[in-house]
C-alpha cells in the first residue's frame, strides 16, 4: 500500500471509530495527531465530509488549538515550559539554553529531524520549576545540565 | 507479612525520579528476599521531600525524602522497611510540621491511599456522600451545598448551590455536569493532585451533581498537559462502572450518571467556561455571550453545571458531614477550605489546605520558608496569569475572596507564584500582555487587538521611550481591556500589569510618584 493509502485508511478508521460521539471533532483530531503525529492536509475532507462541516470549519478547529499540527514533528517533541512559575526559577535563561543547544527556536524541527521545541504555558509541575515535558515524560527542577543529560540520552537510545 | 512501602506515582514526584525509585525498591527488595507490598499513592504535597517514599509500621507511616535511586540499597542497609533510622528519615509523616497543621477535607485521602483502588476509597470515607445523597431528595442535596457556602475554586467563586440549583429548576430532557479540568493558571496544580491521587473523590463528587440536578450525562474537560491524570481517570471510571457506581442503575437506585474524559488541546482559554463547552463540541474555543447563562443554556443548549475539579471534589465530604461542617471552616464570606499552593521560587512548595483566613504571610514563610535562592521575597503572584502582583506590604491580607477584592487582588484558584528580588517586573508585566496575545480567542476587539498593543507598549516602556506618554497609554489600554473584554482573559489582564506598575514603578523607569497621577 503507498504511503498515502495507508494514511487514508488510518483516519478512515479513526472517523469511522469517534464521528458518532457528540463534539466528535476533537476526539478525531486527537486521534489522528496519536496515530501520526499530526493532523496531515489530506485528512481535512475526509473529517469535513463525516462530520457535515466544511473543511474550513475542520482547518479553523485544527489552527486554533496550540497542540494540533499540520506538519510532521521530531522524533521527540520537547515542550518547555514558559509560564510565570517557571520564570521564577530562572526559566527564560533555560529557555535561552534549550534553543541555542538544540539550533531551534519554538514551533522548529532540528535539522536532523530529532527533536521538535515548543512552549507550553504549565505542566502542572510548578512546584518543580523549572519543568518540562518530553513525550509523556515530565521533568522538574530542569537545569541547563540536566537538560543536556536528557537530551544526550535520548539521543543514545534514539 | 509483607511490608507496605509507599512511593507517589504524582507526576510531580515522577518528574523527580519516583518511578525509578520504586523499580530501585523492588528490585533491592527481591535481591534480599523480602516480601513488600509496593503501592503507588498520590503526593503528600511537600514537594521539596519528593520522591517521598513510606512505609508502614505500628507506630504509623515513616517517611524518608528526598530519596533517589541511589539511597535504595542504604536504606534497607539501615533497616527503613521496619521504620530504622537513615539520614533521610523524616518520622511519622502525619507528624511533619507542614503536613499536621493543616485541615485537610478536599485531600484527607491524597497520599495516603492507593488512587487506583476502589476498595481503599471506600474503606476511607469513600462513596458516604453518595450514600447520603442517594437517600435525599434534589432539593435537599442542593440546599446541603448551598448551607455548606461552598464558591467556586475554579476561580470565579461563584456560590455552587446556587449554580446547581438553577439547572434543577431548569426543565429539560437532558442535563450535563461539566468538570473543568482545564487547570491552566501558573502556580496551580491542586486539580492535577486530585485527579492522580483520588480520582474516585472527582466521579463521587459529579456523581452527585447529576443526581442532585436531573443530569446523566457528565464530562470531565481535562487540559492535554496532563496525560497521567488522563490515564488514572480512564482507568478508575472504568473500575467505578465495573463497580456499578457510575451507569444506568447507581447502586441499585435506579438512577442513571454517565461519564467521560475529554481531552483539550492547549488552549488557555478554554478554561473560561463557554469557551470549554464550545471546545466540547468541537469547534474553535470561541468565548459565547453570557447571558444566557451555562445553567439555563450549556453544553448543545441544554442547561449545564460548570464546576472545576476542586469544587467538584469537595461535595463527597459536604454531603458525608453535612453543609454544616465545611461551613465551619473558613472566614466571613468565603467558607470551608481552599488548597492553596505554593510555587515557583519557594524553598518548601507544596499544597496546603487549610480554612480561609490564613495571611499570606504565614503561607510564604511559616509553611513555605521563604524563597527557594535564599533572597528575600520581592512579588508574589496570586490567583494565575491573571492575577495581581503584590509586593511585601500587602502579605498580612488574608486569603479570602473578599480581603483580596479590597486590595485590587484575586484568590483564584489558590495558587501564589513566588519571585525574589531579581525578578523585572516590567519584564513580567510584557509576558502578562504577551500570553494574552498567544491566549486570546480572537472574539472581542479589546483582548485580539489590546494585547498585541500591550506587548508593543511594554517593549517601548522597557527601552525607556517616552514614558511620559506610554505609562498613561498603558493605563489607558489597561482600562479598555478591563471594561471591554468579553471574558476574563482579556478581562484580568490588567490586574497583573498594572499592579506590577503600581507596586513597582521603578522597574518600568519612573518613579513611585508618577505612578500616581
Amino acid at each position: 500500500m503507498t504511503e498515502s493509502g495507508s494514511t487514508q485508511s488510518t483516519v478512515q478508521e479513526i472517523i469511522a471509530a469517534l464521528k458518532d460521539k457528540p463534539g466528535a471533532l476533537l476526539p478525531i483530531l486527537h486521534g489522528i495527531q496519536d496515530a501520526m503525529g499530526y493532523i496531515p492536509a489530506e485528512s481535512v475532507p475526509d473529517i469535513a465530509t463525516a462530520l457535515s462541516l466544511s473543511r474550513a470549519e475542520v482547518h479553523g478547529v485544527i489552527s486554533f488549538y496550540h497542540y494540533f499540527r499540520d506538519t510532521p514533528p521530531g522524533t521527540q517533541t520537547i515542550h518547555l515550559c514558559r509560564a510565570e512559575s517557571c520564570q521564577s526559577m530562572g526559566g527564560r535563561k533555560l529557555e535561552e539554553h534549550v534553543k541555542s543547544k538544540l539550533g531551534i527556536d519554538f514551533h522548529e524541527t532540528t535539522a536532523d529531524g530529532k527533536f521538535s521545541l515548543e512552549p507550553v504555558y504549565c505542566l502542572g509541575n510548578c512546584a518543580c520549576s523549572p519543568a518540562m515535558q518530553i513525550g509523556k515524560e515530565i521533568y522538574g527542577r530542569v537545569s541547563a545540565d540536566s537538560f543536556d543529560a536528557v537530551i544526550n540520552n535520548t539521543e543514545a537510545s534514539a | 507479612m509483607s511490608i507496605t512501602i509507599y512511593v507517589p506515582c504524582d507526576s510531580s514526584a515522577v518528574s523527580l525520579g519516583a518511578d525509578r525509585v520504586a523499580t530501585a525498591i523492588a528490585q533491592e527488595a527481591a535481591k534480599r528476599g523480602l516480601d513488600i507490598n509496593l503501592i503507588r499513592n498520590g503526593s503528600r504535597g511537600m514537594y521539596w521531600l519528593e520522591p517521598l517514599v513510606e512505609v508502614a509500621t505500628a507506630k504509623g507511616r515513616i517517611a524518608y525524602g528526598p530519596v533517589q535511586p541511589g539511597d535504595v540499597s542504604g536504606l534497607f542497609d539501615a533497616g527503613f522497611t521496619e521504620g530504622g533510622a537513615h539520614t533521610l528519615g523524616l518520622g511519622l509523616t502525619e507528624e511533619l510540621d507542614y503536613f499536621k497543621k493543616q485541615q485537610r477535607l478536599t485531600f484527607a485521602r491524597i497520599g495516603k491511599t492507593d488512587p487506583a483502588s476502589l476498595t481503599d476509597y471506600i474503606e476511607n470515607d469513600g462513596y458516604r456522600g453518595l450514600k447520603n445523597a442517594l437517600a435525599m431528595t434534589q432539593e435537599q442535596i442542593v440546599q446541603a451545598v448551598t448551607d455548606s457556602g461552598l464558591r467556586g475554586r475554579g476561580g470565579a467563586a461563584f456560590p455552587t448551590g446556587i449554580k446547581w440549583k438553577t439547572v434543577l429548576n431548569t426543565a429539560s430532557l437532558q442535563k450535563y455536569i461539566i468538570c473543568n479540568a482545564d487547570e491552566g493558571d501558573s502556580g496551580t496544580f491542586s486539580d492535577r493532585m486530585v485527579m492522580e491521587g483520588d480520582p474516585f473523590v472527582l466521579i463521587e463528587g459529579m456523581t452527585i451533581a447529576g443526581l442532585a440536578v436531573d443530569a446523566t450525562q457528565g464530562y470531565i474537560y481535562l487540559r492535554i498537559e496532563y496525560p497521567h491524570a488522563f490515564e488514572v481517570l480512564n482507568a478508575a471510571i472504568a473500575t467505578a462502572y465495573q463497580a456499578g457506581y457510575l451507569g444506568d442503575d447507581i447502586q441499585g437506585s435506579g438512577k442513571t450518571f454517565n461519564l467521560e474524559v475529554r481531552l483539550g488541546a492547549g488552549a488557555y482559554v478554554c478554561g473560561e467556561e463557554t469557551s470549554l463547552m464550545e471546545s466540547l463540541e468541537g469547534k474553535r474555543g470561541l468565548v459565547r455571550f453570557k447571558p444566557p447563562l451555562p445553567a439555563i443554556s450549556g453544553l448543545f443548549g441544554q442547561p449545564t453545571v460548570v464546576n472545576n475539579v476542586i469544587s467538584l471534589a469537595s461535595i463527597p465530604v459536604i454531603l458525608d458531614k453535612g453543609g454544616d461542617y465545611y461551613r465551619d471552616f473558613g472566614m466571613g464570606r468565603s467558607r470551608g477550605t481552599l488548597p492553596v499552593q505554593l510555587a515557583g521560587n519557594i524553598k518548601r512548595p507544596g499544597l496546603v489546605e487549610l480554612g480561609f483566613g490564613l495571611t499570606l504571610r504565614e503561607l510564604l514563610y511559616d509553611f513555605g520558608g521563604g524563597a527557594a535562592s535564599g533572597r528575600p521575597i520581592r512579588a508574589v503572584q496570586v490567583g494565575g496569569p491573571l492575577g495581581a502582583y503584590l509586593p511585601e506590604s500587602q502579605f498580612d491580607t488574608p486569603l479570602d475572596y473578599e480581603a483580596f477584592a479590597a486590595i485590587w487582588a484575586v484568590v483564584g484558584h489558590g495558587g501564589i507564584v513566588v519571585f525574589d528580588d531579581t525578578v523585572n517586573m516590567a519584564e513580567m508585566a510584557r509576558y502578562s500582555m504577551e500570553f494574552c496575545k498567544i491566549e486570546s480567542c480572537g472574539k472581542c476587539t479589546p483582548c485580539r487587538i489590546g494585547s498585541t498593543r500591550g506587548v508593543e507598549v511594554m517593549d517601548d516602556i522597557i527601552n525607556g521611550r517616552n514614558l511620559d506618554k506610554n505609562i498613561p497609554l498603558l493605563r489607558d489600554l489597561c482600562d479598555t481591556l478591563l471594561n471591554g473584554s468579553l471574558c476574563a482573559l482579556g478581562g484580568m489582564t490588567p490586574y497583573p500589569v498594572l499592579s506590577a506598575l503600581n507596586h513597582f514603578p521603578e522597574d518600568f523607569g519612573i518613579n513611585a510618584k508618577a505612578t500616581a497621577a
